[in-house]
């Protein structure tokens, strides 16, 4: 404790990681505290907004930073989940929202898989260009579909009641739900990133040629985690739908899967924290600006930034702050 | 009759757009064996090793495993039959622990490692047999370290440690001691000279000392195919293998002094 040597010994390590989890729980602790009082303090549909985008933006995480696999079609699977659950909820009044919410999912965790085995033959830029040109197609597919109301999407979907019992059309109760639903989204996600799965995914990350040297069928790894991303993307999509009462072409296009490109790396990619950092920081942005006279330039502005954070600080926000906080507390 | 070798070549080749890499090569490697594989630059030997490892497919001939054809196996089921690669360039998951990395490779075997729904404590019982392999290639002090952090000899010895978890009864090294001091030169010998015990070890090197200090069999690879076959002794004494290898005579027998 004296004198601190830079010299990592076993013991130092261990100490230095229990206080790391230690640091992490205490934060997670604070931040759920923060998302429980939050509709106190701020318009629930915001936070709703945030919440979507923040999970969806951990789903590309867990492909992106604990996989190394850089999707750029992940729109498809945010429409998926919303179109399905948007369309079921509509045509089925009689249908809970919870089932909506889950059939949407499934249903992008089977786009996943499909699109899933195709773009993981590939690596590299051509895995995203796979990517991108399937996402392509499914947006195609949905400004062509009868079922989704072409460019002007699906309006006035019912938000119905949580186990025929809550009604959600009560903003407050529906912040509680999707707040709920991002809980255990983002638990899969740290249970999976902290898995003997998470271990294998991190050594074909890190060196994809030697996992395969030790036995294992990385295609196999890396297809199951394309698919727990996709599908907590359906989950981030459908939840929305619900949300706003809308699924549009929007979520679709190529724009939104740059947009959680920039939201991951601009909050840190392959931290806990970053994508939930960016995502509120993206969508607090285009709220704000909006409504402002700027409101054309937000596109410009939001590229700035991610201009200037990929040249400064390279990590994102949440990895700059772990480095500092490494640095200052060994 | 090829019962007896472990590893077996017959007529491998590899050709690239035209041009020939490595031309009817028939290799027989013995159990229980240090062979290396040796030549000038450009002579095959990485794409040998790349080819017997699956890396790549061959273009014609077929590769046998204790008498049996696994020409037509993958990578990842090459590495579960036992037969386990090294790398030229050091192969180790750099933001991974040293322990982490030897972890992952005895984890397979649990038969969990597609299991994203269970903690990662479940590989805790793991630990102690990391441990003793770190220890037997002299890492332990060093087993909650990132691996980015350890010195370049170190890591090389951690791909070792690594290697030792999937108990290979055959182990590829390439070029294991490309790229190091003298020091770690010697400590790397020793460490293959202690684990190839009751195993077989092929071996691309570069560095002539160590393959005479080694080596029990030395295949010469020149131009994509076999030059020379035998022990040390009579491979170095080949007039065809000094003029192939360093162009000049008296280089065979300095390098072996250096």
């Amino acid at each position: 404790m004296t004198t601190t040597t830079t010299t990592a010994s076993p013991v130092a390590g261990k100490a230095r990681a229990r206080a790391a989890r230690r640091r992490r729980g205490m934060l997670l602790v604070a931040l759920l505290t923060l998302a429980l009082v939050a509709p106190l303090f701020a318009y629930p549909v915001f936070l709703m907004k945030v919440l979507c985008f923040a999970l969806f933006a951990c789903a590309f995480n867990l492909l992106l930073g604990f996989a190394g696999l850089l999707s750029f079609g992940h729109a498809a699977f945010l429409a998926t989940g919303g179109y399905v659950t948007g369309f079921l909820l509509s045509s089925y009044p009689g249908l809970t929202p919870e089932l909506g919410i889950i059939v949407g999912t499934v249903a992008a965790v089977i786009l996943g898989t499909l699109f899933g085995a195709l773009a993981i033959r590939r690596q590299g830029i051509y895995f995203a260009m796979v990517t991108l040109a399937l996402a392509q197609m499914m947006f195609f597919f949905y400004i062509q579909a009868p079922f989704t109301g072409g460019e002007d999407g699906l309006h006035g979907v019912p938000r119905g009641k949580l186990f025929g019992l809550i009604d959600l059309s009560n903003n407050l109760a529906m912040y509680y739900v999707v707040l709920a639903i991002f809980v255990i989204g983002f638990a899969i996600i740290q249970r999976t990133v902290h898995s003997p799965f998470g271990q294998v995914l991190k050594a074909i990350r890190e060196n994809e040629p030697r996992a395969v040297s030790l036995g294992y069928n990385v295609d196999a790894y890396k297809l199951v985690a394309f698919v727990l991303s996709a599908g907590l993307a359906g989950l981030a999509g459908a939840t929305k739908t619900v949300v706003f009462q809308l699924a549009s072409l929007t979520d679709a296009h190529w724009h939104m899967s740059g947009e959680v490109i920039l939201m991951t790396l601009v909050g840190g990619v392959g931290t806990l924290f970053g994508p939930l950092v960016g995502a509120g920081l993206v969508v607090s942005l285009q709220t704000q600006l909006a409504q402002s006279p700027l409101g054309n330039w937000v596109s410009v502005i939001l590229g700035a930034i991610f201009v200037l954070c990929v040249l400064s600080f390279r990590s994102g926000i949440v990895g700059e702050i772990q480095r500092m906080v490494r640095k200052n507390f060994k | 009759m090829s019962q007896q070798y472990v590893l077996e070549t017959r007529g491998l080749t590899k050709s690239f757009r035209g041009f020939t890499a490595v031309d009817g090569v028939d290799l027989k490697i013995t159990e229980g064996h240090i062979h290396a594989l040796i030549g000038p630059n450009g002579a095959g030997k990485t794409t040998v090793f790349n080819l017997l490892t699956k890396f790549l497919p061959p273009t014609r001939g077929d590769i046998l495993y204790r008498g049996k054809p696994i020409t037509r196996m993958r990578a990842n089921e090459i590495a579960r039959l036992g037969l386990v690669r090294s790398f030229q360039i050091s192969a180790v998951f750099g933001h991974m622990t040293a322990l982490e990395n030897v972890r992952v490779a005895l984890q397979r075997k649990l038969g969990t490692s597609f299991h994203f729904w269970k903690s990662e404590r479940s590989l805790e019982p793991l630990n102690q047999r990391a441990m003793e392999l770190l220890e037997e290639v002299g890492l332990a002090d060093v087993a909650d370290v990132l691996t980015v952090e350890l010195p370049y000899g170190r890591k090389r010895a951690l791909e070792v440690a690594t290697t030792l978890a999937l108990e290979p009864t055959v182990m590829l090294l390439d070029e294991p001691t490309q790229g190091m001091g003298a020091e770690d030169v010697d400590r790397i010998v020793a460490l293959i000279r202690r684990v190839s015990a009751g195993r077989t070890v092929l071996m691309v090197e570069h560095n002539l000392s160590v393959v005479s200090r080694l080596c029990d069999r030395i295949t010469v690879l020149a131009r994509g195919a076999v030059l020379a076959e035998g022990d040390y002794a009579s491979v170095s004494a080949d007039p065809a293998v000094r003029e192939a290898y360093m162009g000049s005579e008296a280089s065979v027998a300095e390098e072996a002094t250096t």
